[in-house]
């Protein structure tokens, strides 16, 4: 499903952060990446998110090479994709429920059709009762909730999280990882960035350990180790 | 772009509108500021035409005739100069007004019309008061009056002087004052727009920046360019609406207050009156100026946070 082919990232400045990434990831998986910071985890999101583009190597999902998508084609490629944030991005003048609709709308979906779904998403979870409430309203639990209902909002192939529970307390990371496997046990593939010992190794499922821009492991049933 | 992308890129830009309060006052501050100073220069100019309009219609060249002229020659040359093109009008003064107007004029003065009654015939020739369609013609005009020109014919003993050639300097003068201040009126007018211009594209390009992030959020999930850009455009144009009312408000106690202090100075020149019998040229004028800066400037300072 996605395919990263020999791909390094070097900047300008001398500075490689991604050295000859070759990797698979299936459908329906749910793969942790862990390493310490700096070890190249955002850029490796950020690749497949065409936020970053590789300086050599190519990421490819299904048949298309990503960073050669244009237009059209890219945002019909994002719209596979569901992204959850560290930092939430929630959009701060909207509520939650157009935080949600927003993906569905952007999508050119109807409005009876996002009249339904935004509430069922939102009540997964289990916001139903703060959805007219702003991002500034909300705990920093919430607003991931909120951004996991706009993300997974477009039944998308793949969810990508990138260190969701890096702001959150004990208690809303677990609901929050329950939540990804939960999408994930629906058949949703999910790419999980964490520096959280206690969810890795809980999970048990694949972990693709990362150290200065390379993959030093990759254990399909694997304990985070660094 | 379908009907229901239509009505939710509205909703979305009206909702903007009101949530972000803050960044609407404020580009809608600028940008009244911006078209007051557009509308105010509008009103100079009107009054700086005026006042040259009134200069302009107090020149004119006379041909004066001798006093052996006949009527039929003053006619034939006031209808030879009509039906010239630069001639925008000719008035005829006959013998009798003139010496009309004299008596008119030196009406204390006794020891004048004294002198006058002890000539005992009329001293004054008829005369026409040539006007021309512009300032520059006048010595054209000036040019077929004199002796070598075919115009005259027969008439050209019937001419005493015409006396272009002493108020020729005034004449020059005023031209190349209309000329010089309508060359530093478009330069200035140019200055003016392009740095209105300039302060609106950076007011709107400052409101813009602060949802960069949102952007890029918007772009990830999915969301394509026009999607993004049709809510920032209907904010921009209604930031320029509601700054086109604002203005065309404040100008309008404005004007009748310049009015009562200027009436006078101007010699019957209305501001207020003027404002109002253009007021609906001068409110597209700056709905348009406002909504084309507005929307410009949006679509120029999105773009940059759209290449993700």
């Amino acid at each position: 499903m996605l395919y990263f082919d020999r791909v390094s990232k070097e900047y300008e400045n001398g500075n490689k952060v991604l050295s000859d990434i070759s990797l698979t990831i299936h459908k329906g998986e749910l793969v942790s990446v862990v390493g310490h910071s700096g070890a190249g985890k955002t850029t490796l999101i950020k690749m497949l998110l065409a936020e970053e583009f590789p300086t050599e190597g190519t990421v490819s999902f299904n048949s298309d090479d990503i960073h050669t998508l244009r237009g059209k084609d890219m945002t019909n490629y994002r719209r596979k994709v569901g992204v959850v944030f560290q930092d939430f991005r929630l959009i701060p003048n909207k509520t939650a429920y157009e935080n949600v609709a927003f993906a569905m709308e952007a999508a050119g979906r109807h409005d009876d059709e996002i009249e339904e779904d935004v509430p069922h998403v939102l009540d997964l979870v289990d916001l139903k009762d703060k959805m007219l409430h702003f991002p500034h309203q909300l705990s920093g639990g919430e607003q991931q909730r909120v951004a996991i209902a706009r993300a997974i909002i477009n039944r998308p192939e793949i969810i990508i999280a990138d260190e969701p529970t890096g702001n959150l307390d004990p208690l809303n990371t677990y609901d929050i990882v329950q939540i990804l496997k939960k999408i994930n046990d629906l058949g949703t593939t999910v790419i999980l960035t964490t520096h959280n010992k206690g969810i890795v190794d809980n999970l048990g499922r694949r972990v693709i350990t990362m150290e200065n821009g390379k993959i030093t492991r990759d254990q399909k049933s694997g304990k985070f180790t660094l | 772009m379908k009907p229901v992308l239509w009505k939710r890129t509205i909703l979305a830009g009206l909702r903007g509108f009101y949530r972000n309060r803050t960044v609407s006052l404020s580009s809608i501050f600028i940008l009244t500021i911006t078209l007051s100073i557009v509308t105010s220069f509008y009103l100079f100019r009107a009054v700086f035409d005026y006042t040259l309009e009134q200069v302009k219609e107090k020149v004119d060249v006379r041909v004066y005739f001798t006093t052996d002229a006949t009527e039929q020659q003053v006619t034939d040359i006031k209808a030879k100069l009509l039906g010239l093109s630069d001639v925008k009008s000719v008035e005829y003064t006959s013998r009798e007004q003139a010496l009309e107007d004299f008596k008119k004029k030196h009406v204390g003065d006794q020891l004048t019309l004294q002198a006058l009654d002890e000539l005992g015939t009329n001293p004054f020739g008829a005369s026409l008061s040539v006007a021309a369609k512009d300032i520059s013609r006048y010595s054209a005009i000036a040019d077929q009056l004199s002796e070598g020109s075919g115009l005259l014919g027969d008439n050209k003993s019937a001419i005493d002087k015409v006396n272009y050639y002493q108020i020729k300097d005034s004449i020059d003068k005023l031209n190349s004052i209309i000329g010089w201040t309508n060359t530093v009126g478009f330069w200035l007018s140019i200055v003016f727009v392009l740095m209105s211009c300039m302060i609106v594209y950076n007011t709107i390009r400052l409101a813009i920046f602060v949802y960069r992030d949102e952007i890029a959020v918007m772009k990830l999930v999915g969301a394509s360019n026009m999607f993004i850009r049709g809510p920032f455009i209907v904010e921009a144009l209604l930031y320029a609406l509601v700054a086109t009312v604002l203005t065309l408000a404040i100008f309008f106690p404005a004007t009748v207050w310049v009015t009562k202090k200027t009436i006078f100075f101007f010699e019957g020149l209305n501001i207020n009156a003027f404002y109002l019998s253009h007021f609906v040229e001068l409110a597209l004028t700056l709905l348009i100026f406002g909504s084309l800066l507005t929307v410009i400037s949006s679509f120029l300072a999105v773009r940059k946070y759209l290449k993700i």
